[in-house]
């Protein structure tokens, strides 16, 4: 165990004191510092810097559809992105076509039950999701947390 | 009080004490389990006399979400991702040594340029939760600028990650066989970058904290862990290298690269809050000479991931691999029956071990004293609990 202070040595007791008044002025010293030096800080005034705020390419948000041009998407109901997905956040809802053929009638995704794993997006052959940039996801309506992802049933 | 009446009243794990003995006018606290200092949901009771402490018996559990039996009922590649929620703070490393039981497995080799990137991102997961780590150090004894430092520097860290893996915390880039995605083009000099800062920031590291006199008094002579009682307590990263025992996996044991580098073990004398402390502190600097290395061996081309096999169906038999993650040995056990899910996967936390001792390093101590081994030991709860 420790020596307790009223044990010790009094010179220790001074040099203590001393130490004290270098560790201070040492510690002021370097925030000082960055007081002088406004453009060495690096805080972001979040909620007010929206508009510029940037995302690394590879950021993982909810899961979405890209959708081209005419308003069509890649999906071709495979289910391999339900089927890779760890905790049933994608259902693939397949339809039948005039033509009879299996084709997607909705992809519901629930944003609640979602990780961000990116592992549907990694399983997808077709490149048919794609993560998002979304943020601020919190809401009080339940309802916002069911989302269908694509915009066309069937086709 | 009868003692019938004081064994109800006590909460499990104290034994009642002789009636009209000093000790019998001792009383609990209780500390968490939303206490600030409690580095997230762990509950302490503390049997105090005055404000020296008697005895502490950690509760944890309460972020206890069943991880390793979800495993059983997921495909090993979905289980990488839930690894990332057991020590948060060092997510690479969880996932690294779930591949590596994997890999073990199916027999699957890493390619070269893999290898590099998971020690570099290993290495740089080491720094930033150290980082984290000393921030949250210095708040727990009462600095609130060192918080903001460690997370400035850290924070520099996160923002890599975000472009390499796509996430800050959570960050599900190891997969069996080597990465998910190959690093982005300016991958190496942004690590140049760190590097350099990461140098700087230790250097500044040093002057505000090191050799402040108030952590000093507060740090040194201060729950003393012999390295017999660490040994036997299962302890080991830092807590267990800050006795004196030297044990790095990454030196004794090497898996991935690490047999290509250069590095020292930083060892403590005395096994206090100050060694464990200053050993932090090496082996961030530590770090940075294997990052140093690794950048500038680093292939400038090649594959990122070996060919997967269509379907991870592991063969019947039972792998274990563990790895030196920032607060200790990590390891993965994978029992498969040749079915595409795991029959049993059990994960060896550093945090579990590393927690068990608090009770013997408390006691005697004052309550300040408490929350500062604590700080040292640097546990992360929802690794403990899993």
């Amino acid at each position: 165990m420790k020596t307790p202070v009223s044990e010790r040595p009094c010179c220790h007791f001074f040099r203590a004191i001393a130490s004290a008044a270098k560790s201070l002025v040492t510690g002021l010293g370097i925030t000082g510092r960055y007081l002088a030096h406004p453009r060495e800080v690096v805080t972001a005034e979040y909620p007010d810097n929206r508009d510029g705020l940037k995302f690394a390419p590879r950021y993982r948000g909810p899961v979405t559809m890209p959708h081209d041009a005419a308003g069509e998407h890649r999906c071709t109901a495979c289910g391999l992105c339900e089927k890779a997905c760890p905790n049933g956040t994608l259902s693939v809802l397949p339809q039948r076509n005039c033509a009879d053929k299996r084709v997607l009638g909705k992809l519901v995704y629930r944003l609640g039950q979602c990780t961000f794993c990116g592992l549907c997006v990694e399983a997808c052959p077709f490149d048919a999701l794609a993560m998002s940039h979304e943020y601020e996801l919190a809401s009080d309506d339940k309802a916002q947390f069911e989302r269908v992802l694509n915009r066309k049933e069937g086709r | 009080m009868s003692t019938a009446e004081a064994t109800v009243a006590l909460p499990p794990g104290f034994a009642p004490a002789a009636e009209g003995s000093r000790e019998a006018e001792a009383y609990f606290l209780n500390m968490g389990p939303q206490h600030p200092s409690t580095h997230g949901v762990l509950r302490l009771v503390v049997r105090l006399d005055g404000e020296t402490v008697l005895g502490v018996v950690p509760h944890p559990g309460y972020i206890h979400r069943g991880i390793e039996k979800m495993g059983e009922n997921m495909t090993v590649l979905q289980y990488l991702h839930l690894t990332d929620r057991m020590d948060y703070l060092s997510a690479l490393f969880n996932s690294h040594s779930v591949c590596l039981a994997v890999e073990q497995a199916l027999g699957l080799g890493v390619p070269e340029r893999a290898e590099y990137i998971r020690v570099i991102m290993s290495e740089l997961q080491r720094i930033a939760s150290h980082m984290l780590w000393w921030g949250v150090f210095g708040m727990d004894l009462g600095a609130i600028t060192t918080f903001f430092y460690g997370f400035r520097d850290h924070e520099f860290i996160s923002q890599l990650f975000e472009q390499v893996c796509g996430a800050r915390l959570t960050l599900n880039y190891f997969r069996p066989g080597g990465v998910a995605q190959d690093v982005p083009a300016d991958f190496v000099p942004q690590v140049k970058k760190i590097i350099a800062q990461t140098r700087r920031s230790l250097d500044e590291f040093d002057r505000l904290l090191t050799q402040n006199v108030i952590i000093q008094e507060r740090t040194r002579g201060i729950g003393v862990l012999p390295p017999e009682r660490a040994l036997s307590y299962g302890c080991s990263g830092a807590v267990l290298r800050a006795s004196g025992v030297s044990f790095d996996i990454r030196k004794h044991n090497p898996y991935s690269l690490y047999d290509r580098f250069d590095f020292e073990v930083p060892l403590g004398k005395n096994g206090d809050c100050f060694d464990r402390y200053e050993v932090r502190l090496r082996e961030m600097a530590q770090s940075v000479r294997i990052l140093e290395q690794a950048v500038t061996q680093f292939p400038a081309a090649g594959p990122w991931r070996a060919k997967e096999p269509a379907h991870y169906k592991l063969p019947a038999g039972a792998w274990f691999h563990w790895v030196e993650a920032a607060r200790g040995a990590f390891g993965t056990f994978l029992v498969a029956d040749g079915g595409a899910k795991p029959v049993r996967i059990k994960n060896r936390s550093p945090g579990f071990s590393n927690l068990s001792v608090l009770d013997e390093l408390a006691r005697g101590a004052k309550l300040a004293d408490l929350v500062t081994i604590l700080s040292t030991l640097d546990i992360v709860v929802p690794d403990i609990d899993r």
